[in-house]
Order: C-alpha cells, then structure tokens, then sequence
C-alpha cells in the first residue's frame, strides 16, 4: 500500500514538475518606443535560462491607452504582462485587471523599498500611499529638458544674449530664464537657417498636452487637491499661482515654438530637436539616449536639464514611465510571475540601464558610477527627485479627457482664459468624483 | 439538343432530396433562401441597435466591471441634449457637412460635365481625376499633415505664392479659424472625384436624342443645360448628396489624422466625440445614447432625404 502511495505520489510529482517546466509563450504588452526594442534585446537572457519564449506587442503611444485599456478591459488574453501607463493602476487595481504581488514579491524576497520611492508610489501602489502592489517599476521616466549645448557656447551668442539680459546665457534656473532664452532663440538665423525657441508638449488626441502644461503648473504652484482633504480642488487647481502656471504655458506657446506645433508630444519634438529646429525640447527622459547617439545632435551638442524652478522656487516635473504587471486575465500568471522575478535581479536592472531602460532599482541609480555613466544620468535623478504625477484614479481616463479639452482649447485654441480654462477643468474633474461617489 | 440545365440539375438531386424539395411550398424555399441573411442581418444589425438601446438607458461603464449596472431611464439622453459640447459637436459637424456637400457637388457635377465631352485624353484625365478617393483616408490624412505644415508644407507655400503672404505665418491645421476649412479642403479634394462619377453616369444616361430634338428647336446651350441636363441629371445628383451626407456624418478617420479634433474642439466631430467618449472616457451607457441620438438623427433626414429624392425621379 506504502509502496503504491509512493509510486502515485512520485508519478503527480513528476507530472507536476514536468508541468512547471513545461516551455511557455508569453506576450508583453508595451508601448512601440526605442526602450522597447531594448527590452526585447534583454529579454534574450530570460527566454535561454527559462525555456519560456517571449513575443511582445507594441502599440505606437498615440494609440497604446486606446488599444491596452479595451485589451484589459474586456478580459482579453492577448497580454500576460503589461507594461501598462502609471495612470492605469487604480482602474487596473480595482476592477482586478493586474493581479496584486505582494505575495509573490514577499515569498521571492523582492522589496519595494530596493526601488526609487516616486516610482514605487506611482507605478506600483494603489491605493497611493498604502502597501498594496500591482507593479514592478519597469522603467523610470520623467519630463525634462534638452537644448542646443553648442548654441550657447558660442561666443556671439554668448555675447549677444548678455547684452540683451544682463547674464550669461546658461542653462535656466527659473522658469523666467526658460523663457528669455526660448524667445531670445525664437527665428534667429543660426548657420543660415531660422531656428526657434522650444518645442513643447501641445497634442490634443492622447496626453500630450496635459502633460507638458502639467509638468510646468507644479511648478507655478498648481494641485490636485487639498492635501488635507482628498478631492477638495476649490483654490488648489484653480489657484492664483495656478493661473499664472498656465497663463505663462500658453505664453510659451505663443511666442516660441516653431510654426505648426499645435499638436505636437513625443515624437514631433524629437524631430524638431533632431532637425536642429529648436534650441531647448521639453520630453521625457526616454528620449535622451537616442539624442546622446544622434549623427546631428548626438555627443557635446545635446546637453540636459531639469525642470527650472517656479516663481516660489518650487521645482516639480511631470513622472512618466510605467511598472510591469501579470494580466488577471492571462492564463499564465505563473510563468509570467517568473519573468517579473528575473527582471528584479539587480544585475539584470543594470544591463537593462546599460541597454537604454531606466532602471528604477536604487541600487543601480544610487551606484556611485551612475551618475557619470552618461551625460544625461545625473539630470535622470535630479529630475526623479521631483516628481508628481497626474490622478491615477479609476476614472483617470475621463478625469484626462477634461484636462486634455480645456487645456488645449486654452493654450493652443486661445478660447477664453486661463482662470476659466482651471475652473473649467476643475468643474469636470468634480463632475467625475462626484459621479465616482468620492463626495459621499 | 443537350438536356436543359434544369432538367439536368433535378437529374442529379438525389432522390430522397428531389422528393423532399418537391413537398415545399414556394414560400418556404423562399424562406430557405432567405433566412442565412436575416439571421446575419439580425446578428450584426438588428441586435447590436437593441442592445445599444438598453445600454444606453443604463450608467454601464466597460472599464468598470465590477460596478452595478444602474437603470437610469432618459438620464443618459438628457444629459447630452443639454450638454454645450454636444451642439458645439454638432456645429462643428454641420459646417463640415454643408460645406463639403455644396464644394463637392458643385466641382463634381462641373468635372462631370467636363468629362462627359469627348475629348483628347478623356480617359487619362478620368482616371487620374477619381485617383483620390481610391487611397486610405488615414494616408490621406497623413500627408495632408505635411502638405499643411507650416514651414515645409506645399499648401502653405501655394498660398504664399498666390497671396504673397509668409508659409510660416499660418496654420491651417494649428488655428481656430482656418481649421474647419483645412479639413474641408481635403475632403472635397478626396472624394469630389466620387459625386463626379456618379454625375457622369448621370449625364451618360440623358438620350442624345433630346439634345438632338432641342438643337432643332434652336434652344441655346444654356437653355439646354437647364432643362434637360440639370433636371435630368438631378437624381443623380441627389444620390450623390446622399451618399456623401451619410458618409460625412459619420466622418472619423480623416480629421482624427488631421487635427485630432483640434485646435481646442473646433473640429472634434459627433464620431470623434462619441469615440472619446465610449473608448476613452469609457462611459459606455452614455455613448451608447449619444449613438442612438445620432443614428435616429442621420436615419431622420436620410428618410425625409429619399422620399424627396423618389419624387423627384418621379417627376
């Protein structure tokens, strides 16, 4: 009888053993972006030591929210990791799309407190500020800026700025100075050809232009809400220093971009920064890298900044990038638990910066080598030191429709004014939580 | 003398199934025949409009599965109805709409009938006139996008050499009061080449006797045109209106490539805006009654539209 037990005991074993390492086909679900092909390149090491293939399904960022939120939200099985916006968590969380990890990152020894803690609190947590995980940070990202380094070294330009302003031109420490030296650049001649001032974040379709005006508003001053009372936005979102934030956007706008910038976000300024048409560019981090490598404005040309300070001296900037999630979905949680797992050993976080993804593991940023590891690594953690991040509620969505609408209809349509433009925007967002119950 | 090709057909039928063929009634093969396609027409029309019915009457959110489907009666449609970006929607789709219809009639029917004579090269300029609307509207829209950009953009540049005005000065996708003209513009110029076509079938179907009859009358050419070319190339013409008004109602692809529904929502559109919100606001029961608002809206007139079109070829 013992023998039996054994034997039938030693047959499910097997079975389930040979189960475990039964060779699986994961998809990853990300953005279509240059750090993507990075992680395919990365992804190399995990398919040898697991068996397991990867495939990935990129969607160009116009369209990833569009096409990933209906992925999740009618169950489909086309993802078993997703890569997914940070604004997604709270939806994702409570309709119980991602699965919830932390007894997977406590019974594999991975700890949160191992990564950077903006990206922690903005990829990873939900509800914000409490201990519940849904993500890995994947990859850090934030908002900052570049501009021409070879422009202002040049001593006419260096002169002439100085007589024109009284100092140097150098990289701008206020938002003031930001704006001298965009409209000081605003259709010079530089090597026979017009340039221009800045290019910003202006597209209607998606994020893009709540995400630059936002990036600047923290700035100014701008909140969310009441720190002391959750979605109380009377005086926060439509402050005075608010106001101004936004006002000073739209001057921006209007005095220092190149013609037909009126829908431009990621890609649209690459290509004006890359064409040579701009002297600073306002893009998330991700882009750096392939500046630093460009044949027009790759090497000393480019250099990097964080956001310049508000008129208070507040220094804040719009977060990007996204953490990594196990679909609920997936019918292959398990194995995509032991990509995740993999992806969180510290040696491969530093091939993944080595590759071109921004690590988030400290212990890769907060290596002493890093921050001279590339031209653009210590502004990367300047500016992660600063972040704030746009609502990540369940109903971000409708909550970014609004912001999207009036801020554009504002800065770029010219309707109407910055105050009515915030309180606009304001009575939406309240519309929503009223409509989400938060006011109950 | 072969067999004939029914006599042959029943010669092959197996005879259980002859025998079981010949027991139904007319009416029931014509129902045979016809059932496949009133079952598809009720799977992918008739039941997707019910239920977008029902949904529209609830507070039912895609993204949000694990909520409680509310019925909320008219609440849904209330709201639209007073909403202010609704008629700004609408407005911005009326100018769309009329002003395409009127440019494209207008240049089409005046192409058809200068396609209708014969002349050298006829077929090489018809050709190359309906090669517009036989790309993808996405494309379409693409390069517009080029073809507007301020600083390298062929239109701005053509305007500059007619007008003398800087190209860089001016936005045709980027500024309030030239947006709504840039995607008519580019609408007219993809899909004027379709009325063209159908006015020129129009025009083909008029008996040269008639204008044979006319000469002899001594009517002028002018005469000619406006009693027998325009009233009987008429339906023709309002088929054409009618098809570009449907299909312009629901216009989405083109000016989401163009303008984004931008600057501000100058050009968001009644499509764009139901898309907003149904697959990014993800209100699912609202957009649905924002769909039956329009459907009902566009079937409304398209049936007033077709009884007046009837009378007309009744005439």
């Amino acid at each position: 009888m013992n023998a039996k037990l054994l034997a039938t005991t030693a047959s499910l074993a097997i079975l389930v053993g040979a189960q475990a390492a039964q060779a699986e086909d994961l998809t990853l679900c990300w953005a279509a972006w240059d750090p993507a092909n990075a992680l395919i390149e990365l992804s190399k090491e995990y398919e040898a030591e697991s068996g397991n293939k990867m495939s990935f399904e990129f969607v160009p960022w116009t369209n990833f929210a569009d096409r990933m939120l209906n992925e999740l939200n009618s169950g489909g099985k086309l993802c078993d990791l997703m890569i997914g916006d940070s604004q997604w968590i709270g939806g994702a969380a409570e309709n119980g799309q991602y699965v919830k990890l932390n007894d997977f990152f406590d019974a594999n020894g991975i700890s949160m407190d191992a990564f950077i803690p903006a990206t922690v609190t903005g990829y990873s947590e939900w509800p914000k500020g409490t201990p519940n995980y849904w993500s890995l940070p994947a990859f850090g990202d934030v908002v900052g800026w570049t501009y021409r380094k070879d422009w202002f070294a040049r001593p006419e330009i260096q002169a002439e700025f100085k007589e024109k302003y009284g100092r140097d031109l150098a990289v701008p420490a206020t938002y003031a100075e930001l704006m001298d030296i965009a409209q000081f650049f605003q259709g010079r001649d530089i090597d026979g050809k017009t340039v221009y001032g800045a290019s910003i974040y202006t597209e209607r379709g998606s994020e893009g232009i709540t995400m630059g005006a936002m990036n600047t508003l923290y700035g100014f001053g701008f909140k969310y809400d009441n720190p002391d009372k959750p979605y109380d936005m009377e005086g926060f979102v439509n402050s005075e220093s608010a106001v101004a934030g936004l006002e000073y956007y739209k001057a921006l706008y209007d005095c220092c971009t190149p013609p037909g910038s009126s829908n431009s976000y990621m890609g649209e300024g690459v290509d004006a920064f890359k064409s040579g048409q701009v002297a600073l560019q306002m893009n998330f981090a991700f882009t750096w890298p392939g500046f630093h490598t460009d044949a027009n404005v790759g090497g000393d040309v480019t250099g990097y900044f964080a956001n310049p300070a508000g008129p208070n001296g507040d220094k804040f900037a719009q977060l990007g990038g996204q953490g990594i999630s196990v679909v609920a979905a997936s019918d292959k949680q398990e194995a995509a638990l032991t990509y995740i797992k993999w992806f969180a050993q510290p040696e491969v976080q530093a091939k993944w910066w080595k590759l071109g993804g921004y690590s988030a593991l400290r212990a890769v940023v907060e290596d002493p080598g890093f921050a001279t590891s590339q031209p653009y690594a210590q502004t990367f953690l300047d500016s992660m030191a600063i972040v704030k991040d746009f609502w990540a509620e369940p109903a971000y969505a409708t909550l970014l429709q609004s912001s999207q609408k009036w801020l554009h209809d504002y800065v770029v349509a010219g309707n109407g004014t910055a105050k009515e433009a915030l309180d606009g925007m304001m009575n939406d967002w309240k519309a929503t939580f009223e409509e989400e119950g938060k006011y109950e | 003398m072969p067999d004939p090709l029914s006599k042959r057909a029943a010669l092959a039928t197996p005879p259980s199934l002859a025998r079981k063929i010949r027991g139904l009634s007319d009416r029931t093969i014509a129902w045979i025949f016809i059932a496949p396609t009133i079952f598809l027409l009720l799977a992918v029309n008739i039941f997707p409009l019910i239920w977008t019915i029902r949904l529209s009457l609830t507070n039912f959110r895609t993204n949000r599965p694990n909520n409680a489907v509310e019925f909320v009666g008219i609440e849904n449609y209330r709201k639209i109805l007073t909403d202010s970006d609704t008629w700004t929607s609408l407005q911005a789709t009326a100018h769309f709409l009329i002003w395409t219809i009127v440019l494209q009639v207008l240049i089409g029917f005046t192409l058809a009938y200068l396609i209708n004579k014969k002349f050298r090269g006829n077929d090489m300029w018809t050709t190359l006139i309906v090669l517009p609307m036989m790309l993808s509207p996405a494309v379409v829209g693409n390069f517009w996008t080029f073809l507007y950009q301020p600083q390298i953009g062929l239109f701005n540049y053509f305007i500059s050499f007619l007008t003398g005005t800087d190209p860089a000065s001016f936005s045709m996708i980027g500024e309030v009061p030239l947006a709504p003209w840039a995607i008519v513009i580019v609408d007219t110029w993809m899909w004027t080449p379709f009325v063209m076509l159908i006015c020129l079938a129009g025009l083909r179907s008029i008996p040269s006797s008639i204008y044979e009859a006319a000469e002899c009358d001594r009517a002028s050419k002018w005469r000619q045109f406006w009693t027998i070319t325009l009233p009987m190339a008429l339906p023709f013409l309002m088929l054409a209106v009618l098809f570009r008004g449907i299909e312009n109602f629901k216009m989405f692809d083109l000016v989401v490539q163009l303008t984004g529904g931008g600057p501000g929502a100058t050009t968001q559109l009644t499509s764009i805006d139901l898309k907003r919100e149904a697959f990014e606001k993800w209100r699912t029961g609202y957009a649905s009654a924002y769909a039956v608002i329009l459907f009902v809206t566009v079937f409304g007139l398209a049936s007033i539209y077709v009884k007046a079109l009837n009378k007309v070829k009744d005439r």
